[in-house]
């Protein structure tokens, strides 16, 4: 089990309001990703249902209880920290038993259970080494093992990959969905990197200056966000934002359109604009096209494109997949 | 460029062994005069090495006075003053490094405050207190005192080394279900043991050291080596070769365990300030 419920949950530093009132309901088994630019109240909101902070104001429930004042030794959560936070005095054995040690389990229980999840992460080999002579894709990994050992009722990551370089970041994530896909625990997994939310959550949860921007799945995030904001911070490269009479004809005053959905063409189009810069990935190309009366836009085209700085290019606009969001940013429907 | 990074090193030695000597000069001079006859010790001009060295100062120190006993209470005051106030200043110190509030630094500075009024400023109350209570000349009085004026040294030097001790690591212990208690002994402790160590030493050298308060609160009983080597600057006259003799006799333990303990103490010494 392992459902978790913010009811209207606040929190002040010094009086300065981080998180002003929140509410969010968490199912049991669910891989939910809290993402948002740096700032927003993330990993504070984390460390409230971890009990590392505590609440100004409402409750947190923890499979139906009320945990608001319990210290977070008890409330059954594991987390995962971006340093690690591993014990540097103690052998990865030592580390991963640790939690179990603490739980007051007899040795020949702790003993199979760390060999378990040592077996698991591909550990065993190194249960006699310090965290020091481990590479980071190994204290990363002392770190999820030390986490799931006392099999908790949910696990929370802060962060966990930032530290990593980029092969083994895509590495990791791969290995931390298996692992929820085989342990079918609830996850609350914190992050700036709109990927690492799109590629592993069941639902994420936009968050900005304290508050929820949107709830929702990867692809309804993506597909029709709550405004101008989610739209923003959801998808890469990143929307596009126009404004004046393009917006206006279409009865908004923003309107915004992805990278991917425009159509490029070197004889007509909607709009005309001169290539800025092309970034080749291979795989794609995006072009930052200067397109006078509305500025620079961003498109994506699959495969290569080869287009000189300065040529003339055409941008045509799929209009079933404009987005539209009137003068507070929210998106009309 | 070789040549010269050569030279430069040359220049540092140098310097490094003429301040060390310059320093060490004062305890050397003292050995050496405990091993002189009495008319040596005060001869002018004074023999540096060639003279009728005697190990009559030390006989004549040991028949006087009680040395192993002095020993015993320097011993049980340094030791036992150091370890309570380390007991004291580890939650203290844990409280203001991992859960400051906004007066913490103003406590922190007050405590410090208090190492800067000249002890004697506090020797009439503290005496009469003594007296009052029956603590005068007592074991247990000298360690309370002494506990008390180092317990901002040791606060402040526990508060910096434990600032070093990222606070995440406390926090996993404490999602991984430790308790206060167990995050302390199983996790901070641990983790700090170097810190702990150079502080334990400074202090045992403090405490050894001390003498104002030694001197002022006792008389035979408690009497540590401090009370022991000021004997022998007695009404009578100087006796430069024995007060060499006590001296010697006094300081030998405390350098023998920080020249054991250089490097824990070179720690100390710096506050943290060397990883």
């Amino acid at each position: 089990m392992g459902s978790i419920v913010l009811e209207k949950v606040s929190k002040e530093f010094a009086g300065f309001n981080v998180i002003p009132g929140l509410d969010l309901t968490i199912s049991d088994g669910e891989f939910v990703v809290f993402v948002g630019p740096s700032g927003c109240g993330k990993s504070t909101l984390l460390r409230l249902i971890a009990g590392l902070e505590d609440t100004s104001g409402g409750r947190i429930l923890i499979d139906g209880a009320d945990m608001t004042q319990t210290p977070p030794a008890q409330r059954a959560l594991s987390m995962v920290f971006q340093s690690y936070a591993l014990y540097p005095h103690m052998s990865v054995y030592g580390n991963i038993a640790f939690p179990l040690k603490m739980a007051g389990r007899d040795k020949a229980a702790i003993d199979k259970k760390v060999r378990e999840a040592a077996a698991t992460l591909n550990l065993t080999d190194y249960l006699d080494r310090k965290p020091r002579a481990l590479s980071g894709g190994q204290r990363q990994r002392v770190a999820i093992g030390r986490a799931i050992v006392r099999e908790p009722r949910a696990f929370l990551f802060d962060e966990p990959l930032s530290n990593l370089d980029a092969a083994l970041r895509v590495n990791m994530r791969i290995e931390i969905s298996e692992l929820h896909q085989a342990l079918k625990t609830t996850m609350i997994y914190v992050t700036h990197d709109q990927v690492e939310a799109m590629t592993m959550a069941d639902k994420i949860v936009v968050l900005n200056k304290g508050r929820i921007e949107q709830v929702g799945s990867p692809l309804d995030l993506y597909r029709a966000p709550a405004n101008a904001f989610v739209a923003g911070f959801i998808g890469s490269p990143r929307m596009n934002f126009v404004t004046g009479a393009d917006a206006e004809k279409r009865g908004a005053s923003t309107i915004g359109i992805r990278p991917e959905h425009l159509q490029l063409s070197l004889e007509e189009g909607a709009w005309r604009g001169q290539v800025d810069l092309s970034e080749h990935l291979g795989s794609d190309t995006f072009l930052r096209i200067d397109v006078p009366g509305i500025g620079p836009i961003t498109a994506r085209t699959t495969g290569e494109f080869s287009a000189k700085r300065g040529a003339a290019i055409f941008l045509t606009p799929d209009e079933s997949k404009v987005h539209l969001f009137d003068g507070s940013g929210e998106a009309i429907r | 460029m070789r040549a010269s990074s050569k030279g430069h090193r040359t220049l540092i030695t140098v310097i490094g062994w003429t301040v060390g000597l310059v320093i060490f000069f004062p305890i050397l001079w003292t050995v050496l005069t405990s091993f002189k006859t009495e008319d040596e010790a005060i001869a002018s001009p004074p023999a540096f090495l060639f003279f009728h060295w005697t190990l009559e100062n030390y006989v004549e120190v040991q028949s006087r006075s009680d040395y192993l006993k002095h020993v015993f209470n320097s011993v049980t005051v340094a030791f036992g003053s150091t370890l309570i106030a380390i007991l004291v200043a580890v939650p203290a110190a844990w409280a203001m490094a991992f859960a400051p509030t906004k007066r913490t630094k103003d406590i922190l500075m007050w405590m410090l405050s208090t190492k800067m009024m000249p002890p004697v400023g506090a020797l009439i109350p503290i005496y009469l207190l003594f007296r009052d209570w029956g603590l005068l000349d007592t074991l247990s009085g000298l360690v309370g005192v002494l506990m008390l004026i180092n317990l901002p040294i040791v606060v402040w030097m526990l508060y910096t080394y434990f600032k070093e001790i990222p606070g995440d690591i406390l926090e996993a212990a404490r999602m991984d279900g430790a308790s206060l208690g167990k995050e302390i002994v199983y996790v901070l402790a641990p983790m700090a043991v170097p810190g702990i160590a150079s502080t334990l030493l400074l202090n045992i050298i403090l405490a050894w050291n001390e003498a104002f308060w030694t001197l002022n609160l006792t008389a035979a009983n408690a009497a540590p080596l401090t009370a022991f080597i000021a004997s022998y600057s007695s009404p009578e006259g100087l006796f430069w070769a024995k007060l060499s003799a006590a001296s010697t006799l006094a300081i030998a333990p405390i350098l023998l365990l920080g020249w054991f303990s250089q490097r824990q103490l070179v720690r100390g010494l710096t506050f943290g300030a060397v990883k």
